[in-house]
């Protein structure tokens, strides 16, 4: 039946390539542009990816690449307090930014007759931040950003999970050690000169790249952008990073506890980076170990078993090495070893025995489905301007997509097995447990 | 694929054709007329069972939408069985027609597609979101789903077991706490809106196939549904497959009865609850009390007042507790409108050592709310809740979800053409109005999850009203307040 709606049966079909029109361009400041015109909705997003993430942190400072990011709402040297925020919320617009290990990025979604605003907000904080900043406002966000680790970290359930997997599966010194947000006696030490420093440094428009999408001209939105940017000083390209080795040589077993019902366990690996050899298949890995109800670890544990709640495997890619993760959580009246027996006895079936052409089709069409629906939006995380940018960022090509899902679509059962073989050695990957408070039945 | 590269042109050359001069920002630029919406045009068939069809074509990408919606969800839950609409909801797609749960989800999963079924306050939901190219191969899947759901025992029986481990997690988190405990203070034990949306262990517990398909034939009758096409489908193309898997569809005998919905009385007195979260190193705040049903008149008025108040980024509470204070990762507040009256909720996260000092700045801008609103803060509402509306109107799922609004509010046809204008009638006065008659600060219900041997004391000392302890079992149970 399925091969009636298809043009030919879906192992040998070539998807429709993506079609994305756009512009791209340099200011003599060194600010790459990217410009793509959408005028389904009389929108426009405007966004920038500084290549700079936590990652780029000092001994001592960590979170602070975050905190910066909070900085930078809070107003310029033409734009003044809490005037970034009320400007645009005024003219329909909204905004949001985020830090990852990699990269900062930034958006603003405007209606279209407001593009000029957000180029003037946005270039005015790339070239004149410094003009207003002190350090009562580094102390005001201090105090949000260390609310920010209480509700997203502390007070989450099992929320210092990710923190303590990072410190185990990256050597002390490795830039990937330290949590995004950062530990709460270096926000403490943040001080203004760190804010000078690091503008200097890294938010030079060198360093990073602007993309306009949606219901723009793109000769009018070219000038608009060479206006606001043009004079922006140029500054420095950061020193490229000395990227430190990081490896596991055994299994790393630890125990945390938490304010918690139920204890979860972390199986995690160290795995290939962004878009090298190995990432994908190891998205498809996951894909086929716990997406869905028919997938592997899923169908054992949770549907036919139902010994666990919760099963998630996910291949985290980053640009210096990726984690691979799995996570999951037992019923009531089972154990954490229960779990663990049948997750091993999975990946070692997956590494000695090819997957289905189903399973592997399954995981592939859900992936190429994917690259259709994140074309719907074009502002905000993971709209049409985010994606140009990190295309960009990534690989130096906005226009990455039909490359980056024939990497999956070359995939055979044959490349996802020896992924799995190759990157999910038993006896090399960090083993962790959150138990309940209070538990001493399970406490290490 | 197509692309312009003048990018490697200009590195070559040097330099850009950029005006050295600077440009004039001593002020912001002023921004050019709103642009046009064109609202997308929404087409009305009628399948010949009677089923409502509400299509929009949409061309940017090759994907649709499809929405079977029935009007009614968890607040028609009969008594004693809080939560049947939630897990019936969750069971249509665990086996239907021939069809296993397994094999659902597998055909699904290899067409690339999502197929959701969901029950909420006042509506139920079958979705489908699909390649467009697979859209007849998802359809009748689908179809089975939504006409033909089998109830398995098994099934039922692991579902229940998921949703009583659900429930024992819910008690880790302090802001679910926060929120079914402000819930349950509020409309009480028996309201169905006191109780959260999936039930409680005990009802849960009692649930039989024989419940699930009772309610299941109270809502899903064609009389009682519509379907919603969103996408890069034409109309009168899609409406025989429409035809060929909805078509046939009639009611599954006589409609059951409703539950007849329970009323309850606002709070006379100030009261604040704590329920203790030992050692948490914030408190989860929510101060309010019963709002309004989305068929109030002052519809506009409040989203306004709303907007000044915690509705956006720059709002004030959001602005005092965050931005000023720094108690807070953010606050905001909401009025949760339901076809009944649901809660207005002001809420945030603060730092167990300010938590005495942030309620004080809650009620302080809870206050103020009931004074007039300067003009220019009233415009900045006014204009971001008016000009970002084309932004809800982007992708497929967001045009379908504005169609549910209209059929389960009973909306006019021209409510979104009207709605700009709607938004810049709104006074001043309109908006001091609504503040008053709808916040009274002075008998808010004010709930506290957090550590309460720090707390308690300045909170003590605020003299806001009496003080109760509500145990984690009061707010997870079906006792009343």
């Amino acid at each position: 039946m399925l091969a009636l709606a298809l043009a030919a049966p879906a192992a040998a079909q070539t998807p429709a390539p993506i079609q994305l029109d756009y512009t791209q361009f340099t200011l003599p400041n060194g600010l790459r542009v990217i410009l793509h015109e959408d005028h389904s909705v009389p929108l426009v997003s405007v966004n920038v990816w500084y290549h700079v993430g936590s990652a780029r942190e000092k001994t001592g400072r960590t979170g602070f690449a975050h905190l910066f990011e909070h900085l930078m709402f809070m107003g310029s040297g033409h734009v003044p307090p809490g005037e970034f925020d009320s400007w645009l919320e005024g003219a329909g617009g909204n905004n949001n930014g985020s830090t990852s290990n990699d990269r900062t990025n930034y958006w603003i979604n405007v209606p279209s007759n407001a593009l000029e605003l957000a180029l003037f907000l946005e270039s005015d904080r790339m070239g004149y931040l410094l003009d207003t900043m002190s350090l009562k406002t580094v102390d005001a966000q201090r105090d949000v950003v260390k609310n920010e680790r209480r509700q997203r970290v502390e007070n989450e359930p099992y929320g210092m999970a990710d923190v303590v997997l990072n410190e185990m599966l990256f050597p002390e010194g490795h830039p990937y050690h330290w949590p995004v947000i950062g530990y709460m006696p270096d926000l403490t030490a943040a001080s203004y000169d760190d804010v000078v420093a690091f503008f200097k440094t890294y938010y030079a428009p060198s360093n990073a790249s602007l993309a306009v999408a949606g219901d723009i001209d793109t000769a009018t939105a070219r000038r608009l952008v060479e206006k606001w940017f043009g004079d922006v000083k140029p500054g420095a390209r950061p020193d490229p990073m000395a990227i430190p080795g990081a490896a596991l040589s055994s299994v790393k077993k630890q125990t945390i506890t938490d304010r918690v019902q139920l204890p979860r366990l972390y199986l995690a690996w160290l795995t290939p980076a962004l878009y090298a050899p190995g990432d994908a298949a190891l998205d498809v890995v996951s894909s086929i170990l716990t997406s869905g109800k028919n997938s592997r670890l899923y169908k054992r544990l949770v549907y036919d078993l139902q010994i666990a709640q919760s099963v998630q495997a996910f291949q985290g890619s980053m640009a210096l090495a990726s984690t691979f993760v799995i996570e999951a959580t037992p019923r009531p009246g089972h154990t954490i070893g229960e779990l663990q027996t049948i997750i091993d006895e999975e990946i070692a079936r997956l590494q000695t025995e090819a997957p289905a052409t189903r399973e592997v089709e399954r995981a592939l069409n859900q992936y190429e489905a994917s690259f259709y629906s994140r074309m719907e939006r074009v502002g905000g995380f993971g709209g049409k301007a985010d994606q140009l940018n990190a295309y960009y960022t990534n690989t130096g090509n906005p226009d990455w997509f039909n490359e980056d899902l024939a990497r999956y679509r070359s995939l055979s059962p044959t490349d996802v097995r020896a992924a799995a073989a190759q990157f999910l050695p038993k006896d090399r990957r960090v083993e962790l447990t959150v138990v309940p408070e209070g538990n001493p039945g399970q406490r290490r | 694929m197509k692309l312009t590269v003048f990018a490697f042109v200009l590195l070559l050359a040097g330099t850009a054709g950029v005006s050295a001069q600077a440009p004039d920002r001593s002020k912001p630029p002023a921004s050019g007329a709103a642009p046009a919406l064109k609202l997308p045009a929404i087409q009305k068939r009628q399948l010949t069972n009677g089923l409502p069809v509400w299509m929009v074509e949409l061309h940017e990408v090759p994907v649709v939408q499809v929405n079977l919606l029935v009007l009614g969800g968890s607040a028609d839950d009969p008594a004693r069985k809080y939560g049947v609409a939630s897990l019936m909801a969750s069971m249509l797609a665990e086996g239907a027609a021939s069809r296993s749960s397994l094999e659902i989800a597998d055909a699904i999963d290899f067409l690339g597609a999502d197929l959701s079924a969901a029950s909420a306050i006042n509506s139920i939901g079958v979705r489908l979101h699909v390649p467009v190219a697979r859209l007849a191969d998802a359809l009748p899947i689908m179809a089975d789903v939504a006409l033909r759901p089998t109830f398995p025992p098994s099934e039922l029986e692991r579902l229940r077991q998921q949703r009583l481990t659900s429930l024992l997690q819910a008690r880790d988190d302090a802001s679910t706490i926060a929120s079914l405990a402000f819930s349950k203070v509020l409309y009480g034990g028996d309201h169905r809106f006191g109780t959260a949306t999936m039930g409680t262990a005990e009802t849960i517990k009692s649930f039989t196939a024989e419940d699930l398909r009772s309610f299941y034939a109270t809502l899903f009758r064609p009389e009682n549904g519509a379907l919603i096409v969103v996408g890069d489908i034409v109309a009168d193309k899609v409406l025989p497959q429409l035809e060929a898997n909805f078509g046939k569809w009639q009611p599954p005998g006589a409609a059951g009865g409703r539950a007849g919905s329970t009323t309850t009385g606002q709070p006379v007195t100030r009261v604040v609850y704590i329920v203790d979260k030992p050692n948490a190193p914030q408190s989860q705040i929510r101060i309010g009390w019963i709002g309004v049903p989305r068929s109030t008149p002052d519809y506009f008025p409040i989203l306004v007042m709303n907007t000044v108040l915690g509705g956006a980024f720059s709002s004030r509470l959001n602005l005092n507790l965050r931005e000023k204070h720094g108690y807070t990762y953010g606050a905001t507040s909401n009025f949760d409108m339901r076809v009944t009256a649901g809660p207005f909720t002001s809420a945030a996260g603060v730092q167990t050592d300010k938590t005495s000092e942030s309620l004080t700045e809650f009620f302080n801008e809870l206050n103020a709310m009931l004074k007039p609103v300067p003009a220019d803060e009233l415009a900045r509402a006014k204009n971001y809740v008016a000009l970002r509306f084309p932004s809800s109107l982007e992708a497929t799922s967001d045009i379908s979800r504005r169609l549910e609004d209209m059929l389960v509010f009973k909306l006019p046809d021209d409510y979104y053409s009207r709605y700009v204008q709607s938004i810049q009638a709104v006074t001043a006065a309109d908006v001091q109005r609504v503040a008053q008659q709808y916040l009274s600060p002075d008998k808010f219900a004010v709930v506290v999850v957090g550590d309460r041997k720090t707390v308690e004391p300045g909170i003590r000392a605020l003299n806001l009203g009496a003080i109760v302890e509500l145990k984690v079992d009061d707010v997870f149970g079906q006792q009343g307040r």
